[in-house]
Protein backbone atom coordinates (compact mmCIF):
# COMPACT_ATOMS: atom_id res chain seq x y z
CA UNK A 1 0.00 0.00 0.00
CA UNK A 2 1.35 3.17 -0.78
CA UNK A 3 -0.16 5.58 2.08
CA UNK A 4 2.24 8.41 0.81
CA UNK A 5 0.46 8.17 -2.20
CA UNK A 6 -3.00 8.34 -1.01
CA UNK A 7 -2.06 11.02 1.56
CA UNK A 8 -0.48 13.18 -1.02
CA UNK A 9 -3.63 12.85 -3.52
CA UNK A 10 -6.04 13.59 -0.44
CA UNK A 11 -3.92 16.56 0.70
CA UNK A 12 -4.06 17.73 -2.89
CA UNK A 13 -7.56 17.42 -3.30
CA UNK A 14 -8.27 19.01 0.69
CA UNK A 15 -5.87 21.83 -0.33
CA UNK A 16 -8.58 22.10 -3.22
CA UNK A 17 -11.16 22.94 -0.96
CA UNK A 18 -9.68 25.36 0.97
CA UNK A 19 -8.03 27.61 -2.27
CA UNK A 20 -11.95 27.68 -3.19
CA UNK A 21 -13.18 27.93 0.13
CA UNK A 22 -16.01 30.43 -0.60
CA UNK A 23 -16.84 27.96 -3.88
CA UNK A 24 -16.74 24.84 -1.60
CA UNK A 25 -18.34 25.64 1.72
CA UNK A 26 -19.71 29.03 1.90
CA UNK A 27 -22.24 28.72 -0.84
CA UNK A 28 -24.07 25.57 -0.16
CA UNK A 29 -24.37 26.02 3.12
CA UNK A 30 -25.50 29.86 1.89
CA UNK A 31 -28.23 27.89 -0.38
CA UNK A 32 -29.61 25.79 2.27
CA UNK A 33 -30.40 28.36 4.36
CA UNK A 34 -32.24 30.02 2.01
CA UNK A 35 -34.22 26.37 1.40
CA UNK A 36 -34.90 26.96 5.28
CA UNK A 37 -35.85 30.43 5.32
CA UNK A 38 -38.39 30.18 2.41
CA UNK A 39 -39.55 26.39 2.85
CA UNK A 40 -39.07 25.86 6.80
CA UNK A 41 -39.93 29.48 7.89
CA UNK A 42 -41.67 30.97 5.77
CA UNK A 43 -44.03 28.64 3.85
CA UNK A 44 -43.78 25.61 6.53
CA UNK A 45 -45.26 28.31 9.36
CA UNK A 46 -48.68 27.89 7.06
CA UNK A 47 -48.34 23.92 6.83
CA UNK A 48 -49.27 21.05 9.04
CA UNK A 49 -47.10 18.58 10.92
CA UNK A 50 -46.07 15.73 8.81
CA UNK A 51 -45.83 12.23 10.72
CA UNK A 52 -45.98 14.71 13.93
CA UNK A 53 -43.25 16.65 12.52
CA UNK A 54 -43.12 20.13 11.91
CA UNK A 55 -42.47 20.68 8.28
CA UNK A 56 -39.47 22.87 9.26
CA UNK A 57 -37.41 20.13 11.24
CA UNK A 58 -39.39 17.38 8.19
CA UNK A 59 -37.50 18.81 5.52
CA UNK A 60 -34.07 19.23 7.14
CA UNK A 61 -32.94 15.70 6.28
CA UNK A 62 -33.93 15.85 3.04
CA UNK A 63 -32.26 19.18 2.48
CA UNK A 64 -28.85 17.73 4.10
CA UNK A 65 -29.09 14.92 1.60
CA UNK A 66 -29.92 17.21 -1.51
CA UNK A 67 -26.25 19.31 -1.25
CA UNK A 68 -24.90 15.62 -0.21
CA UNK A 69 -25.75 14.22 -3.35
CA UNK A 70 -24.71 17.36 -5.36
CA UNK A 71 -21.26 18.17 -3.45
CA UNK A 72 -20.54 14.76 -3.75
CA UNK A 73 -20.91 14.15 -7.28
CA UNK A 74 -19.49 17.77 -8.33
CA UNK A 75 -16.54 17.12 -5.82
CA UNK A 76 -15.35 13.99 -7.03
CA UNK A 77 -16.18 14.19 -10.78
CA UNK A 78 -14.28 17.38 -10.77
CA UNK A 79 -11.50 16.20 -8.78
CA UNK A 80 -10.73 13.56 -11.21
CA UNK A 81 -12.34 15.34 -14.41
CA UNK A 82 -9.94 18.51 -14.19
CA UNK A 83 -6.46 16.73 -14.09
CA UNK A 84 -7.81 14.36 -16.87
CA UNK A 85 -8.84 18.07 -19.34
CA UNK A 86 -5.72 19.81 -17.98
CA UNK A 87 -3.06 16.66 -18.54
CA UNK A 88 -1.61 16.32 -15.02
CA UNK A 89 -3.32 13.11 -15.12
CA UNK A 90 -0.15 11.46 -16.80
CA UNK A 91 1.55 12.12 -13.13
CA UNK A 92 -0.76 10.08 -11.19
CA UNK A 93 -0.85 7.24 -14.04
CA UNK A 94 2.47 7.28 -14.45
CA UNK A 95 3.11 6.60 -10.56
CA UNK A 96 3.39 3.78 -8.38
CA UNK A 97 -0.39 3.81 -7.32
CA UNK A 98 -2.70 1.06 -7.64
CA UNK A 99 -6.41 2.00 -8.69
CA UNK A 100 -7.35 1.21 -4.94
CA UNK A 101 -4.84 4.16 -3.95
CA UNK A 102 -6.66 6.36 -6.38
CA UNK A 103 -9.88 6.15 -5.42
CA UNK A 104 -9.00 5.91 -1.78
CA UNK A 105 -7.55 9.65 -2.33
CA UNK A 106 -9.98 11.08 -4.61
CA UNK A 107 -13.13 9.78 -3.39
CA UNK A 108 -11.58 10.10 0.59
CA UNK A 109 -11.04 13.81 -0.22
CA UNK A 110 -14.53 14.40 -1.65
CA UNK A 111 -16.95 12.36 0.90
CA UNK A 112 -14.52 14.24 3.78
CA UNK A 113 -15.60 17.38 1.83
CA UNK A 114 -19.43 16.52 1.52
CA UNK A 115 -19.79 14.87 4.99
CA UNK A 116 -18.10 18.41 6.42
CA UNK A 117 -20.56 20.05 4.35
CA UNK A 118 -23.51 17.97 5.99
CA UNK A 119 -22.62 18.41 9.61
CA UNK A 120 -22.32 22.87 8.56
CA UNK A 121 -25.64 22.54 6.98
CA UNK A 122 -26.94 20.86 10.03
CA UNK A 123 -25.68 23.35 12.60
CA UNK A 124 -26.95 26.01 10.33
CA UNK A 125 -30.24 24.36 10.34
CA UNK A 126 -29.99 24.81 14.16
CA UNK A 127 -30.67 28.49 13.47
CA UNK A 128 -33.65 28.51 12.03
CA UNK A 129 -35.81 25.57 13.13
CA UNK A 130 -35.62 23.27 15.89
CA UNK A 131 -34.69 19.64 15.90
CA UNK A 132 -33.32 16.78 17.33
CA UNK A 133 -31.63 13.41 16.22
CA UNK A 134 -32.81 10.59 17.82
CA UNK A 135 -29.99 8.09 16.24
CA UNK A 136 -26.97 9.87 15.93
CA UNK A 137 -24.88 7.40 15.10
CA UNK A 138 -27.19 5.99 12.32
CA UNK A 139 -27.66 9.48 11.07
CA UNK A 140 -23.44 10.09 10.65
CA UNK A 141 -23.53 6.40 9.11
CA UNK A 142 -26.11 7.22 6.41
CA UNK A 143 -24.37 10.64 6.13
CA UNK A 144 -20.68 8.53 5.92
CA UNK A 145 -22.13 5.76 3.42
CA UNK A 146 -24.25 8.08 1.09
CA UNK A 147 -20.98 10.54 0.77
CA UNK A 148 -18.95 7.72 0.04
CA UNK A 149 -21.62 6.45 -2.28
CA UNK A 150 -22.10 9.48 -3.75
CA UNK A 151 -18.50 10.57 -4.48
CA UNK A 152 -18.05 7.40 -5.89
CA UNK A 153 -20.62 7.92 -8.36
CA UNK A 154 -19.01 11.40 -9.13
CA UNK A 155 -15.77 10.23 -9.65
CA UNK A 156 -17.15 7.73 -12.32
CA UNK A 157 -18.83 10.40 -14.43
CA UNK A 158 -15.28 12.51 -13.63
CA UNK A 159 -13.83 9.54 -15.90
CA UNK A 160 -16.68 9.24 -18.48
CA UNK A 161 -16.89 12.99 -19.14
CA UNK A 162 -14.59 14.23 -21.65
CA UNK A 163 -16.50 17.70 -21.70
CA UNK A 164 -17.55 19.95 -19.17
CA UNK A 165 -21.16 19.65 -20.45
CA UNK A 166 -20.74 16.20 -19.73
CA UNK A 167 -19.60 16.98 -16.21
CA UNK A 168 -23.05 18.93 -15.47
CA UNK A 169 -25.54 16.94 -17.05
CA UNK A 170 -25.88 13.76 -14.97
CA UNK A 171 -25.72 16.00 -11.70
CA UNK A 172 -28.20 18.62 -13.42
CA UNK A 173 -30.52 16.26 -15.78
CA UNK A 174 -30.60 13.06 -13.45
CA UNK A 175 -29.43 13.14 -9.19
CA UNK A 176 -31.14 16.78 -8.72
CA UNK A 177 -34.83 16.12 -10.50
CA UNK A 178 -34.57 12.30 -8.44
CA UNK A 179 -33.44 13.94 -5.17
CA UNK A 180 -36.72 16.51 -5.58
CA UNK A 181 -38.72 13.80 -6.18
CA UNK A 182 -37.50 11.80 -3.55
CA UNK A 183 -39.33 12.98 -0.81
CA UNK A 184 -37.49 16.27 0.21
CA UNK A 185 -40.42 18.61 0.98
CA UNK A 186 -42.60 15.89 1.30
CA UNK A 187 -43.41 12.23 2.59
CA UNK A 188 -44.64 10.14 -0.40
CA UNK A 189 -47.43 8.70 1.67
CA UNK A 190 -48.42 12.31 0.42
CA UNK A 191 -48.53 11.73 -2.87
CA UNK A 192 -51.57 9.78 -4.67
CA UNK A 193 -51.65 6.53 -6.66
CA UNK A 194 -49.62 5.29 -9.07
CA UNK A 195 -46.78 7.88 -8.27
CA UNK A 196 -46.50 6.46 -4.69
CA UNK A 197 -45.51 3.01 -6.18
CA UNK A 198 -43.50 4.83 -8.85
CA UNK A 199 -41.76 7.04 -6.51
CA UNK A 200 -40.45 3.43 -5.09
CA UNK A 201 -38.10 3.48 -8.20
CA UNK A 202 -36.09 6.41 -7.36
CA UNK A 203 -32.80 5.18 -5.45
CA UNK A 204 -33.26 9.04 -3.51
CA UNK A 205 -36.30 8.09 -1.67
CA UNK A 206 -34.00 5.28 0.14
CA UNK A 207 -31.42 7.30 1.11
CA UNK A 208 -33.64 10.35 2.27
CA UNK A 209 -36.44 8.06 4.28
CA UNK A 210 -33.19 6.32 5.91
CA UNK A 211 -31.72 9.24 7.02
CA UNK A 212 -35.25 11.10 8.40
CA UNK A 213 -35.08 7.77 10.33
CA UNK A 214 -32.03 8.57 11.96
CA UNK A 215 -33.51 11.83 12.86
CA UNK A 216 -37.32 11.52 13.93
CA UNK A 217 -37.55 7.62 13.97
CA UNK A 218 -40.44 7.64 11.40
CA UNK A 219 -39.75 6.43 7.57
CA UNK A 220 -41.62 6.02 4.19
CA UNK A 221 -39.79 3.05 3.82
CA UNK A 222 -38.49 0.27 6.07
CA UNK A 223 -34.93 1.83 7.51
CA UNK A 224 -33.44 -1.75 6.65
CA UNK A 225 -34.51 -1.95 3.15
CA UNK A 226 -32.66 1.89 3.32
CA UNK A 227 -29.59 0.68 4.36
CA UNK A 228 -29.79 -2.38 2.44
CA UNK A 229 -30.32 -0.10 -1.44
CA UNK A 230 -27.57 1.94 0.39
CA UNK A 231 -24.92 -0.24 0.18
CA UNK A 232 -26.41 -1.90 -3.27
CA UNK A 233 -25.92 1.53 -4.37
CA UNK A 234 -21.98 1.36 -2.94
CA UNK A 235 -21.96 -2.05 -4.37
CA UNK A 236 -22.63 -1.28 -8.08
CA UNK A 237 -20.42 2.16 -8.04
CA UNK A 238 -17.24 0.14 -6.42
CA UNK A 239 -17.95 -2.41 -8.73
CA UNK A 240 -17.74 0.00 -11.91
CA UNK A 241 -14.84 1.58 -10.75
CA UNK A 242 -13.19 -1.48 -10.42
CA UNK A 243 -14.08 -2.26 -14.19
CA UNK A 244 -13.15 1.31 -15.07
CA UNK A 245 -9.52 0.66 -13.78
CA UNK A 246 -9.16 -3.14 -14.47
CA UNK A 247 -10.41 -2.00 -18.53
CA UNK A 248 -8.78 1.23 -18.44
CA UNK A 249 -11.34 2.67 -19.68
CA UNK A 250 -11.29 6.74 -20.39
CA UNK A 251 -7.67 6.48 -18.74
CA UNK A 252 -4.95 4.69 -20.31
CA UNK A 253 -4.98 4.56 -24.00
CA UNK B 1 27.18 -4.10 -19.57
CA UNK B 2 23.34 -4.77 -17.95
CA UNK B 3 20.59 -2.82 -19.73
CA UNK B 4 18.04 -0.60 -17.15
CA UNK B 5 14.94 -0.60 -19.77
CA UNK B 6 14.62 -3.66 -21.95
CA UNK B 7 11.69 -3.16 -24.24
CA UNK B 8 11.11 -6.65 -26.10
CA UNK B 9 8.57 -7.06 -29.13
CA UNK B 10 6.51 -4.18 -28.03
CA UNK B 11 3.10 -3.39 -30.15
CA UNK B 12 1.02 -0.72 -29.50
CA UNK B 13 -2.51 -0.97 -31.86
CA UNK B 14 -4.82 2.03 -30.83
CA UNK B 15 -8.40 1.87 -31.05
CA UNK B 16 -8.92 3.64 -33.89
CA UNK B 17 -6.39 0.68 -35.57
CA UNK B 18 -3.82 3.16 -35.82
CA UNK B 19 -0.49 1.18 -35.03
CA UNK B 20 2.10 3.28 -33.48
CA UNK B 21 4.74 1.02 -32.59
CA UNK B 22 5.88 -2.08 -34.40
CA UNK B 23 7.16 -4.84 -32.72
CA UNK B 24 9.77 -2.65 -31.08
CA UNK B 25 13.40 -4.09 -29.77
CA UNK B 26 14.83 -1.86 -27.58
CA UNK B 27 17.84 -2.24 -24.40
CA UNK B 28 19.06 1.22 -22.84
CA UNK B 29 21.95 0.35 -21.17
CA UNK B 30 22.36 1.48 -17.35
CA UNK B 31 23.87 4.82 -16.81
CA UNK B 32 23.58 6.10 -20.42
CA UNK B 33 22.23 8.82 -22.30
CA UNK B 34 20.50 7.67 -25.09
CA UNK B 35 18.74 9.89 -27.92
CA UNK B 36 15.48 8.54 -28.98
CA UNK B 37 15.37 10.28 -33.01
CA UNK B 38 12.61 10.77 -34.92
CA UNK B 39 10.28 13.02 -37.12
CA UNK B 40 6.38 14.04 -35.61
CA UNK B 41 4.41 11.04 -35.14
CA UNK B 42 7.19 8.83 -35.20
CA UNK B 43 6.02 6.86 -32.07
CA UNK B 44 8.68 8.17 -30.08
CA UNK B 45 6.37 10.03 -27.27
CA UNK B 46 4.17 6.61 -27.55
CA UNK B 47 7.07 4.72 -26.59
CA UNK B 48 7.64 6.80 -23.12
CA UNK B 49 4.21 6.43 -22.28
CA UNK B 50 4.06 2.52 -22.51
CA UNK B 51 7.10 2.35 -20.65
CA UNK B 52 5.98 4.81 -18.09
CA UNK B 53 2.51 3.24 -17.51
CA UNK B 54 0.66 6.32 -19.59
CA UNK B 55 -0.49 4.00 -22.09
CA UNK B 56 -1.04 0.26 -21.90
CA UNK B 57 0.90 -2.18 -24.61
CA UNK B 58 -0.69 -4.20 -26.61
CA UNK B 59 1.71 -6.93 -27.35
CA UNK B 60 5.31 -7.60 -26.18
CA UNK B 61 6.81 -6.50 -22.84
CA UNK B 62 8.98 -3.66 -20.90
CA UNK B 63 11.41 -4.43 -18.29
CA UNK B 64 12.34 -1.57 -16.09
CA UNK B 65 15.83 -2.44 -13.65
CA UNK B 66 14.04 -5.91 -14.43
CA UNK B 67 10.69 -5.12 -13.10
CA UNK B 68 7.83 -5.93 -15.84
CA UNK B 69 6.15 -2.74 -16.31
CA UNK B 70 2.52 -4.45 -15.86
CA UNK B 71 2.96 -7.07 -13.65
CA UNK B 72 5.69 -5.15 -11.37
CA UNK B 73 4.53 -1.90 -11.85
CA UNK B 74 5.10 -0.34 -8.40
CA UNK B 75 8.54 -1.24 -8.52
CA UNK B 76 8.93 -0.22 -12.11
CA UNK B 77 7.41 3.02 -12.21
CA UNK B 78 8.85 4.03 -8.46
CA UNK B 79 12.61 3.74 -10.07
CA UNK B 80 11.36 6.30 -13.25
CA UNK B 81 10.89 10.20 -13.94
CA UNK B 82 9.01 11.75 -16.48
CA UNK B 83 8.85 14.73 -17.90
CA UNK B 84 6.42 15.31 -20.53
CA UNK B 85 6.48 17.12 -23.46
CA UNK B 86 3.44 18.65 -23.18
CA UNK B 87 3.31 21.38 -20.20
CA UNK B 88 0.82 20.79 -17.76
CA UNK B 89 0.18 21.73 -13.95
CA UNK B 90 -2.27 22.64 -11.83
CA UNK B 91 -2.52 26.85 -12.41
CA UNK B 92 -3.25 27.29 -8.76
CA UNK B 93 -0.87 25.03 -7.04
CA UNK B 94 2.32 27.04 -5.94
CA UNK B 95 5.51 25.20 -7.01
CA UNK B 96 6.73 23.85 -3.41
CA UNK B 97 3.67 22.21 -2.99
CA UNK B 98 3.81 21.04 -6.78
CA UNK B 99 6.87 19.04 -6.09
CA UNK B 100 6.09 17.74 -2.52
CA UNK B 101 2.87 15.83 -4.33
CA UNK B 102 4.87 14.31 -7.05
CA UNK B 103 7.42 13.06 -4.32
CA UNK B 104 4.66 11.94 -1.94
CA UNK B 105 2.49 10.32 -5.00
CA UNK B 106 5.58 8.26 -5.80
CA UNK B 107 5.92 6.66 -2.46
CA UNK B 108 8.65 8.72 -1.21
CA UNK B 109 8.41 10.21 2.55
CA UNK B 110 8.74 13.94 2.52
CA UNK B 111 12.11 15.25 2.64
CA UNK B 112 12.29 19.25 2.61
CA UNK B 113 15.70 19.31 2.26
CA UNK B 114 15.88 17.07 -0.83
CA UNK B 115 13.02 19.66 -2.50
CA UNK B 116 15.33 22.33 -1.30
CA UNK B 117 18.10 21.63 -2.93
CA UNK B 118 16.64 20.26 -6.11
CA UNK B 119 14.61 23.94 -6.60
CA UNK B 120 18.02 25.82 -6.03
CA UNK B 121 19.30 23.34 -8.45
CA UNK B 122 16.92 24.14 -11.30
CA UNK B 123 17.19 27.86 -9.98
CA UNK B 124 13.82 27.79 -8.47
CA UNK B 125 13.83 28.84 -5.36
CA UNK B 126 13.00 31.71 -5.39
CA UNK B 127 9.66 31.04 -6.88
CA UNK B 128 8.59 28.45 -4.80
CA UNK B 129 5.78 30.12 -3.46
CA UNK B 130 4.62 31.16 -6.32
CA UNK B 131 1.52 29.68 -8.34
CA UNK B 132 2.22 27.70 -10.92
CA UNK B 133 -0.21 30.08 -13.28
CA UNK B 134 2.21 33.05 -12.87
CA UNK B 135 5.17 31.47 -14.21
CA UNK B 136 6.90 31.54 -17.82
CA UNK B 137 6.90 28.82 -20.20
CA UNK B 138 10.73 28.06 -19.32
CA UNK B 139 10.00 28.07 -15.44
CA UNK B 140 7.25 26.14 -16.10
CA UNK B 141 9.30 23.65 -17.78
CA UNK B 142 11.72 23.49 -14.78
CA UNK B 143 9.02 22.63 -12.59
CA UNK B 144 7.91 19.86 -14.47
CA UNK B 145 11.57 18.55 -14.16
CA UNK B 146 11.28 19.31 -10.63
CA UNK B 147 8.22 16.91 -10.01
CA UNK B 148 9.85 14.43 -12.14
CA UNK B 149 13.28 14.01 -10.24
CA UNK B 150 11.16 14.75 -6.64
CA UNK B 151 11.09 10.71 -6.32
CA UNK B 152 14.99 11.07 -6.82
CA UNK B 153 14.67 8.08 -9.92
CA UNK B 154 17.00 6.13 -11.61
CA UNK B 155 15.91 6.63 -15.26
CA UNK B 156 14.45 9.98 -16.07
CA UNK B 157 12.68 10.56 -19.56
CA UNK B 158 12.37 13.69 -21.49
CA UNK B 159 10.54 13.73 -24.15
CA UNK B 160 11.11 16.86 -26.54
CA UNK B 161 12.66 18.23 -23.75
CA UNK B 162 13.92 21.64 -25.05
CA UNK B 163 11.07 22.27 -27.69
CA UNK B 164 10.01 25.97 -27.20
CA UNK B 165 12.99 26.89 -24.56
CA UNK B 166 15.17 29.81 -25.04
CA UNK B 167 18.81 29.30 -25.40
CA UNK B 168 19.94 29.81 -21.89
CA UNK B 169 17.47 27.51 -20.31
CA UNK B 170 18.71 24.45 -23.14
CA UNK B 171 22.08 25.23 -22.10
CA UNK B 172 20.94 24.76 -18.13
CA UNK B 173 19.22 21.45 -19.07
CA UNK B 174 22.36 20.08 -20.73
CA UNK B 175 24.65 20.95 -17.81
CA UNK B 176 21.85 19.22 -15.62
CA UNK B 177 21.63 16.13 -17.69
CA UNK B 178 25.16 15.93 -17.98
CA UNK B 179 25.18 16.66 -13.46
CA UNK B 180 22.34 13.60 -13.09
CA UNK B 181 24.48 11.31 -15.46
CA UNK B 182 27.87 11.99 -13.71
CA UNK B 183 25.04 10.60 -10.26
CA UNK B 184 24.36 7.14 -12.06
CA UNK B 185 20.98 8.36 -13.86
CA UNK B 186 19.93 6.89 -17.19
CA UNK B 187 18.51 9.55 -18.84
CA UNK B 188 16.51 8.95 -22.24
CA UNK B 189 15.66 11.92 -24.21
CA UNK B 190 13.32 11.99 -27.34
CA UNK B 191 13.97 14.73 -29.95
CA UNK B 192 13.99 15.43 -33.48
CA UNK B 193 16.66 18.43 -33.04
CA UNK B 194 20.08 16.69 -34.07
CA UNK B 195 22.10 19.45 -32.40
CA UNK B 196 20.85 18.08 -29.37
CA UNK B 197 21.43 14.40 -29.97
CA UNK B 198 24.68 14.93 -31.09
CA UNK B 199 26.10 17.19 -28.32
CA UNK B 200 24.55 14.96 -25.62
CA UNK B 201 23.99 11.49 -26.49
CA UNK B 202 25.89 8.32 -25.59
CA UNK B 203 24.21 6.48 -28.36
CA UNK B 204 21.36 7.00 -30.45
CA UNK B 205 18.52 5.53 -31.80
CA UNK B 206 16.67 6.26 -34.83
CA UNK B 207 12.61 5.82 -35.02
CA UNK B 208 10.63 6.41 -37.68
CA UNK B 209 6.79 4.87 -38.56
CA UNK B 210 6.87 3.03 -35.54
CA UNK B 211 10.17 1.09 -36.10
CA UNK B 212 13.32 1.53 -34.71
CA UNK B 213 15.69 2.09 -37.97
CA UNK B 214 19.01 1.80 -35.87
CA UNK B 215 20.51 1.95 -32.59
CA UNK B 216 24.23 3.11 -32.24
CA UNK B 217 26.64 4.97 -30.36
CA UNK B 218 26.85 8.25 -31.74
CA UNK B 219 30.54 7.84 -32.94
CA UNK B 220 30.01 4.71 -34.28
CA UNK B 221 27.20 6.22 -36.24
CA UNK B 222 28.59 9.35 -37.23
CA UNK B 223 31.70 6.64 -38.35
CA UNK B 224 29.58 4.55 -40.41
CA UNK B 225 27.12 6.21 -42.07
CA UNK B 226 29.53 10.42 -41.68
CA UNK B 227 30.36 10.61 -45.81
CA UNK B 228 33.03 13.29 -45.86
CA UNK B 229 34.17 16.15 -48.18
CA UNK B 230 37.05 17.43 -49.57
CA UNK B 231 37.25 20.57 -50.71
CA UNK B 232 40.03 21.28 -52.98
CA UNK B 233 40.78 24.61 -54.26
CA UNK B 234 42.94 24.65 -57.13
CA UNK B 235 45.83 27.85 -58.25
CA UNK B 236 44.50 27.82 -61.80
CA UNK B 237 40.61 27.18 -62.96
CA UNK B 238 40.26 24.41 -65.21
CA UNK B 239 37.14 23.93 -67.59
CA UNK B 240 36.93 20.67 -66.99
CA UNK B 241 37.65 17.47 -64.61
CA UNK B 242 40.67 15.54 -66.57
CA UNK B 243 39.63 12.26 -67.44
CA UNK B 244 42.99 10.36 -65.78
CA UNK B 245 40.50 11.21 -62.74
CA UNK B 246 37.62 9.81 -63.69
CA UNK B 247 38.10 7.25 -60.92
CA UNK B 248 37.25 9.56 -58.38
CA UNK B 249 33.91 10.95 -57.33
CA UNK B 250 34.84 14.38 -58.02
CA UNK B 251 32.11 17.89 -58.69
CA UNK B 252 33.58 21.14 -60.58
CA UNK B 253 32.30 24.28 -59.21
CA UNK B 254 30.78 26.59 -61.59
CA UNK B 255 34.36 29.07 -61.77
CA UNK B 256 36.36 25.87 -62.35
CA UNK B 257 38.66 26.55 -58.97
CA UNK B 258 37.03 24.15 -56.43
CA UNK B 259 36.76 20.46 -56.90
CA UNK B 260 35.24 19.05 -54.33
CA UNK B 261 35.74 15.18 -53.29
CA UNK B 262 33.12 12.92 -51.75
CA UNK B 263 34.04 9.71 -49.73
CA UNK B 264 32.87 7.43 -47.59
CA UNK B 265 34.91 7.81 -43.90
CA UNK B 266 34.34 3.86 -44.06
CA UNK B 267 35.89 2.50 -47.27
CA UNK B 268 38.48 5.17 -47.70
CA UNK B 269 41.87 3.70 -47.42
CA UNK B 270 44.24 5.90 -49.23
CA UNK B 271 42.07 7.50 -51.82
CA UNK B 272 43.08 11.15 -51.13
CA UNK B 273 46.62 10.41 -50.69
CA UNK B 274 46.42 8.76 -54.57
CA UNK B 275 43.79 11.79 -55.60
CA UNK B 276 46.57 14.04 -54.44
CA UNK B 277 49.67 12.64 -56.30
CA UNK B 278 47.24 12.39 -59.61
CA UNK B 279 46.54 16.15 -58.94
CA UNK B 280 50.19 16.97 -59.12
CA UNK B 281 50.80 14.13 -61.64
CA UNK B 282 48.13 16.32 -63.94
CA UNK B 283 49.91 19.46 -62.66
CA UNK B 284 46.80 21.18 -61.10
CA UNK B 285 48.29 23.07 -58.15
CA UNK B 286 46.76 22.96 -55.26
CA UNK B 287 45.97 25.92 -52.95
CA UNK B 288 43.85 24.87 -50.14
CA UNK B 289 42.18 21.98 -48.55
CA UNK B 290 39.19 21.74 -46.52
CA UNK B 291 37.71 18.73 -45.34
CA UNK B 292 33.82 18.65 -43.59
CA UNK B 293 32.62 15.90 -41.55
CA UNK B 294 28.77 15.16 -41.95
CA UNK B 295 26.18 15.94 -39.14
CA UNK B 296 24.04 13.96 -37.82
CA UNK B 297 21.15 15.74 -39.22
CA UNK B 298 22.65 14.91 -42.85
CA UNK B 299 22.83 10.80 -41.24
CA UNK B 300 19.43 11.61 -40.02
CA UNK B 301 18.20 12.74 -43.32
CA UNK B 302 19.51 10.33 -45.72
CA UNK B 303 18.51 7.38 -43.33
CA UNK B 304 14.81 8.60 -42.83
CA UNK B 305 14.64 9.39 -47.28
CA UNK B 306 16.16 5.90 -47.76
CA UNK B 307 13.67 4.45 -45.98
CA UNK B 308 10.65 6.54 -48.03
Amino acid sequence: MNFYAIRAIYKFEMSRTFRTLMQSIASPVLSTSLYFIVFGTAIGSRMGNIDGISYGAFIIPGLVMLSLLSESISNASFGIFFPKFSGTIYEVLSAPVSAMEIVIGYVGAAATKSVTLGLLILFTAQLFVDYHIEHPIWMLAFLILTAITFSLFGFIIGIWADDFQKLQVIPLMVVTPLTFLGGAFYSISMLPEPWQTLTLFNPVVYLISGFRWAFYGVADVNVVVSLGMTMVFLLICLTTVWWIFRSGYRLRT
Amino acid sequence: MPSIIRVSGLTKTYQSGFTALKNVDLDIRRGEIFALLGPNGAGKTTLISIICGISSPSEGSVLADGFDIVRDYRAARSKIGLVPQELCSDAFENVWSAVSFSRGLFGKPSNPAFIEKLLRQLSLWDKKDAQMRELSGGMKRRVMIAKALSHEPEILFLDEPTAGVDVELRKDMWQMVRELREQGVTIILTTHYIEEAEEMADRIGVIRKGQILLVEEKQALMDKLGSKQLSIRLQQPITEIPAELSEFNLQLDQDGSNLSYCYDSRHESDGIARLLRKLTQQGLEIRDLNSSESSLEDIFVSLVQEDQ
